[in-house]
């Protein structure tokens, strides 16, 4: 290991494809994202896939020039293994394998999920914090526990970020998903008066959204108000993840809230967070919204959190993870 | 309601407070106001919980599961008063150490408890350590019914125990599945070897819905 150790992180888990470079100090020496937009619809994982190919090497080099590094500077390249969309992983894992072989450096498997926890502690300061991971693909309450991060609270069917746009779409209010910086929902949710029924499921300290989406989309074909059914599908969605992440907050005792992924990024969401951690006395984290989003460079901070405590895996048994669960990661960085 | 109130934990949901109630010592549980709430939707939902929760006592105590005495409800005031339970939550017996056989017996009873609420058609919602108290002349009581819903669904009595599963997990991570073993084991005593099976396979295919995946792994 060199004096000052330098990995490259490579993340390709759902619609970007991102390079990132930092030193053990916690410096970013580079970050460069490529974003698949779909045109209509969902991301297509193929298409996605397939675009990650076409801007791989460009976005790499660009990243090493930006660090002003060559490979040769390059101690470890760590890669995001899962969770995330097959045809994605699958695309940025070669290309770290191919990296790490061809220049002979070692190989970091590294959780996504995970990533994201850790590049908002080191950008936020939060230390051992209850976090509230929410986004896309994810709906997560975790906090660490005896050498693992352990879930408090997950989703049993859909993730918070898939239901706000998929009601979205098929309410015909978007794309743009994002409106004078609100989700669409709440954008026409702040102009809603009236708090309709829609069903409300908390199962122990997990949460369900596909009956609120279903029964949502329901009421407005039955022509109830836009704003009034967003603000009751959103007060429904956000209250259900804040009671959870509290239930979490009282059983963990933990003092901070550590907010991640591109949901956390919502005002509404935070300030609701906010309310609830103050009656608390707990902190609230958020971790700065361009690292929110998915990134190279929060897996290549984890990689070299990993790699400190000799984390490494070869490269013929990196298989992806489509579906890497948070808690069958270990920690070895935390301390009890 | 006469004497001292003394405020003796804060929930997540819920104040509870140690009072007297016409000589019956007593927890008063007051759902509270949540300001991250719109009002509305605030005060609808402690209304509900509040109602629900006297009824599911009531209900599981007549299914032969020992909850406490139901001894007064206020809907408007989302407050219930609940006989009070002198004894050690589950959670913190477990944690201060225990031999193995009694962690055996205790959650092996949990498993025929758990029986007793589903052949009533009733599930609880919350299952955890924390929800169970073992009483001073070892009666073993289940709490906390806010969550608890009328169902015999075989969905909804899988969501259960998987709920057990993952808080057996998370809470104490050394014993978890020693620990659910002995809860079906107690389980299938209830509601027989067929429907238990039935039960544990539903719980798998709840674990395989896409989040949670050792199991979904093995399966390819």
């Amino acid at each position: 290991m060199s004096s000052n150790i330098i990995v490259l992180g490579i993340e390709s888990t759902a619609h970007t494809f991102g390079c990132g470079i930092v030193d053990e100090k916690g410096n970013i020496l580079a970050d460069v994202r490529g974003e698949y937009t779909p045109v209509k619809g969902g991301i297509h994982p193929r298409e996605a896939s397939q675009y990650f190919t076409s801007i791989a090497h460009t976005i790499i080099r660009k990243a090493l020039s930006e660090a002003k590094v060559t490979m040769k500077n390059i101690d470890a390249i760590a890669v995001a293994l899962g969770p995330g969309l097959g045809p994605c992983l699958r695309t940025g894992a070669t290309i770290a394998r191919a990296l790490a072989s061809y220049f002979n450096k070692p190989l970091i498997p590294v959780n996504h999920a995970v990533a994201h926890i850790e590049i908002g502690k080191l950008l936020t300061g939060a230390k051992d914090p209850l976090v509230i991971y929410v986004s896309g693909g994810n709906t997560l309450i975790t906090a660490y526990a005896k050498g693992r991060y352990r879930i408090f609270g997950e989703t049993l069917d859909l993730a918070l970020g898939n239901t706000l746009d998929v009601f979205a779409r098929e309410a015909g209010i978007a794309p743009p998903y994002i409106i004078e910086g609100y989700h669409v929902v709440d954008y026409y949710a702040n102009k809603g008066k009236n708090i309709l029924d829609l069903p409300y499921i908390v199962k122990g300290q997990d949460v369900s959204f596909s009956g609120l989406l279903t029964a949502a989309l329901r009421l407005l074909r039955e022509g109830y108000p836009l704003e009034d059914v967003c603000l009751s599908f959103r007060e429904n969605a956000y209250n259900m993840v804040v009671e959870v992440a509290e239930r979490g907050l009282a059983h963990t005792g933990k003092k901070e809230i550590l907010l991640v992924g591109g949901v956390a990024a919502s005002p509404i969401l935070r300030s609701k967070v906010e309310t609830m951690a103050k009656y608390y006395n707990v902190k609230v984290y958020l971790t700065p919204p361009k690292y929110s989003l998915d990134n190279g460079v929060m897996i290549a901070w984890t990689g070299l959190l990993a790699y400190k405590h000799g984390v490494t895996i070869p490269i013929d048994e990196s298989y992806v993870k489509q579906r890497w669960r948070i808690d069958e990661v270990d920690i070895p960085w935390m301390e009890e | 309601m006469d004497g001292g109130v003394k405020l003796i934990r804060i929930g997540a949901e819920a104040y509870l407070y140690l009072i007297d109630f016409f000589g019956i010592k007593a927890i008063l549980k007051k759902r509270i106001p949540k300001d991250y709430r719109h009002p509305e939707f605030d005060i609808k939902l402690r209304r509900r919980r509040t109602i629900n929760e006297a009824r599911m006592l009531y209900y599981s105590r007549k299914a032969g599961v020992p909850t406490p005495l139901v001894l007064d409800v206020d809907v408007d005031e989302t407050y219930l008063i609940i006989e009070y339970i002198d004894g050690i939550v589950l959670r913190d017996l477990i944690n201060q150490g225990v031999n193995s056989k009694l962690l055996e017996n205790i959650f092996v009873h949990v498993g025929e408890l758990i029986g007793r609420l589903h052949s009533s058609g009733i599930v609880h919602g919350d299952l955890t350590t924390s929800n169970m108290i073992l009483q001073n002349n070892n009666t073993l009581y289940f709490i906390d019914f806010g969550l608890a819903e009328k169902s015999s669904e075989l969905e909804d009595q899988g969501v259960d125990l998987h709920l057990m599963l993952r808080s057996l997990e998370s809470t104490h991570p050394e014993i978890a599945y020693k620990a659910f073993n002995c809860v079906l084991k107690g389980y299938a005593k209830v509601m027989g070897k067929e429907h238990t099976l039935k039960v544990k396979n539903k719980v798998k295919e709840i674990r395989m819905r896409g989040r949670y995946v050792e199991e979904r792994r093995k399966r390819t």
